[in-house]
């Protein structure tokens, strides 16, 4: 009796634990500056969407500003994503060609390269090729992916692709089809479940990724949510903590839609492939 | 290329790359539709991987400080390699700082993954529901929105003290304190443990009941049947988890700039290796020397894979199955 009890009451400890710091979010970003310093409680008293309208214009640039670079970026990165990591994992998953294996196991080992490690050549190159700082500074954050740079998607359809079952190219490519006929009507629809899973995981990186677009991005104009959020640690002032979590609860908005709206797929993807959030 | 400073991670998959199938469209090459599918990768790989690698190497021969011109930078042999080891104090602190953090984080992020999986490797009403809400935490945490939450939270007036405070306890300003501050990072790097607890409630699954019936059979309690029936056949995924979360947590960077607006403070407690790499390069525009810093962090991030996989040997049973 005594395990029976034990296991419902572990899972709502850990629940509770999970949830608090959310809870807490959302609570404090309907409180009132006032009510932050002296309602400790986990709910505000009385809502107020004040701090929304405070942190929305609390900089020179507004966060609409933010929230749409942040949209861009995130979907492009999107389509560059999807678009060059199905080519190369058809190429590696399903066609024969000299050094094949050889370039898997190098797509592999990019896999494993700590992105960090290429950050200052990389920003040299950009540099050098004027895409810093000028009039449109996402070139560095979307390019690479464009050039399926980001081998866990291309690893993650190759994974997919090749439990399509072989019979049906091979069938097709006796019939005269070329690769391309094959990749186009059998293996690309067929593949759905991988490109949607790669576009979810794509914008949901993207959105939260800071360390690039820190890096690239220094023109207030054109900073991304995650970049303009850090301007808010500057200002430590009480008044600041309010419109800090209304924005920060805010951002987290649409990775919190994309969770509802395909959990089940997010928490497959994982498991098919590995691949982290 | 860890998108998710928050990113990272390698590949037990299903199966190693696949051997090239016998059958009758194998025995044709198409070498022109292969490489024409995979020139997008190969430019990508060549330009914004193998190229800049190179490049990197070579500058962690100079003094580049992105001001001069590429042309005019100094030859300066190992000397960047030498002042790490020698001449910057701050180096070391950043390296004891990343494997503290590593070290203590990871084991905890995957203890608490693996406890929870258990817990929830049973059919009930709403198993689905929890491991969703399990799972959250790894979306959202690897963000700046949650890292300044969290920041706030371990505050000197944070709601974690709040906590304290209704039992009597006077907290310490935790984020604010160097013997507490990358506490409170590991903390939100194990509040994370979703992502490893769905890849352990998968190899949970894979576990055959009978191998529990047949110990429950021969008298062997929850305990014991979790240590000799659970953990072995389960050490394939904990190993891939902890590949995968020791490559992830030596590049924390995100929670560590936040706590610090970007200095490492207080006292240097959160000087990442990563956000060190960062001060370096792009704040003091020390090029050569961040550069001869990524690549003493890609030997050794490559050196600790590979002990990980040599000690792996000991202690992690494949099944026949999956040796095939």
């Amino acid at each position: 009796m005594r395990g029976r009890l034990l296991r419902p009451l572990l899972l709502i400890l850990v629940l509770a634990v999970v949830l608090y710091p959310l809870v807490w979010m959302v609570g404090t970003a309907f409180k009132s500056p006032g009510e932050i310093v002296s309602n400790i409680g986990l709910l505000p008293e009385h809502v107020t969407p004040g701090n929304f309208t405070q942190g929305w214009h609390k900089f020179d640039v507004g966060f609409g500003r933010f929230f749409a670079n942040s949209v861009l970026v995130a979907g492009l990165t999107v389509v560059g994503n999807v678009a060059s990591c199905v080519l190369a994992a058809y190429a590696l998953g399903r066609l024969r060609f000299r050094l094949r294996s050889v370039w898997f196991a190098v797509m592999i080992a990019t896999l494993l390269l700590p992105g960090h490690v290429l950050i200052v050549p990389q920003y040299i190159l950009f540099r050098s090729l004027g895409w810093i700082g000028g009039s449109w500074p996402y070139l560095p954050l979307l390019v690479p992916h464009f050039l399926a740079t980001e081998a866990f998607f291309v690893f993650l359809m190759v994974q997919f692709m090749r439990s399509i079952p072989r019979e049906l190219d091979e069938a097709a490519t006796i019939d005269g089809a070329s690769a391309w006929t094959v990749f186009r009507y059998v293996v690309l629809p067929l593949s759905r479940p991988a490109l949607v899973t790669t576009a979810i995981f794509s914008f949901i990186w993207t959105w939260n990724d800071f360390f690039r677009q820190l890096v690239y991005l220094s023109d207030l104009n054109q900073y991304t949510v995650p970049v303009a959020l850090t301007l808010f640690i500057d200002s430590t002032s009480e008044t600041a903590v309010g419109p800090m979590f209304a924005m920060s609860l805010l951002s987290l908005v649409p990775v919190f839609l994309f969770f509802v709206a395909f959990q089940r797929m997010l928490v497959e993807g994982i498991n098919t492939s590995g691949l982290k959030g | 290329m860890a998108a998710a400073p928050t990113a990272e991670r390698p590949a037990i998959a299903r199966r190693g790359p696949a051997a090239p199938r016998p059958g009758p469209g194998g025995r044709h090459r198409q070498n022109l539709p292969g490489y024409l599918f995979l020139s997008p990768w190969l430019v990508g790989f060549l330009l914004i991987t193998a190229v800049p690698m190179l490049l990197s190497l070579y500058l962690s021969f100079t003094d580049y400080d992105v001001l001069t011109p590429l042309r005019e930078v100094h030859w300066v042999g190992w000397d960047n390699y030498r002042r790490m080891v020698t001449a910057d104090p701050s180096y070391w602190h950043a390296v004891r700082v990343t494997l503290t953090f590593a070290l203590v984080a990871v084991p905890l992020k995957l203890a608490v993954a693996l406890g929870v999986a258990v817990l929830l490797n049973r059919t009930f009403r709403g198993v689905g529901v929890f491991r969703g809400l399990f799972y959250l935490p790894s979306l959202l945490g690897g963000s700046v929105a949650l890292a300044i939450v969290w920041v706030s939270m371990f505050n000197r007036d944070g709601a974690f003290n709040s906590l304290l405070a209704l039992f009597g306890i006077q907290g310490a300003p935790w984020v604010n304190d160097p013997r507490w501050a990358l506490e409170t990072l590991m903390l939100l790097a194990i509040w994370q443990f979703g992502a490893p607890m769905v890849i352990f409630l998968a190899g949970l699954k894979q576990v055959p009941t009978e191998l529990y019936e047949a110990s429950s059979v021969d008298g062997a309690g929850a305990v014991r049947r979790f240590w000799h029936v659970t953990l072995p056949m389960l050490s394939p995924v904990i190993f891939f988890n902890l590949v995968l979360e020791t490559i992830h947590g030596f590049q924390g960077f995100t929670s560590a700039f936040v706590l610090s607006n970007g200095t490492g403070g207080p006292v240097d407690s959160t000087l990442m290796y990563t956000l060190n790499l960062y001060i370096n390069g792009f704040v003091r525009l020390d090029m050569g020397y961040a550069s001869a810093m990524a690549w003493v962090f890609l030997v050794a991030v490559g050196l600790i894979t590979v002990v990980l996989f040599r000690t792996g040997r000991f202690w992690v049973h494949y099944s026949d199955a999956e040796e095939h």
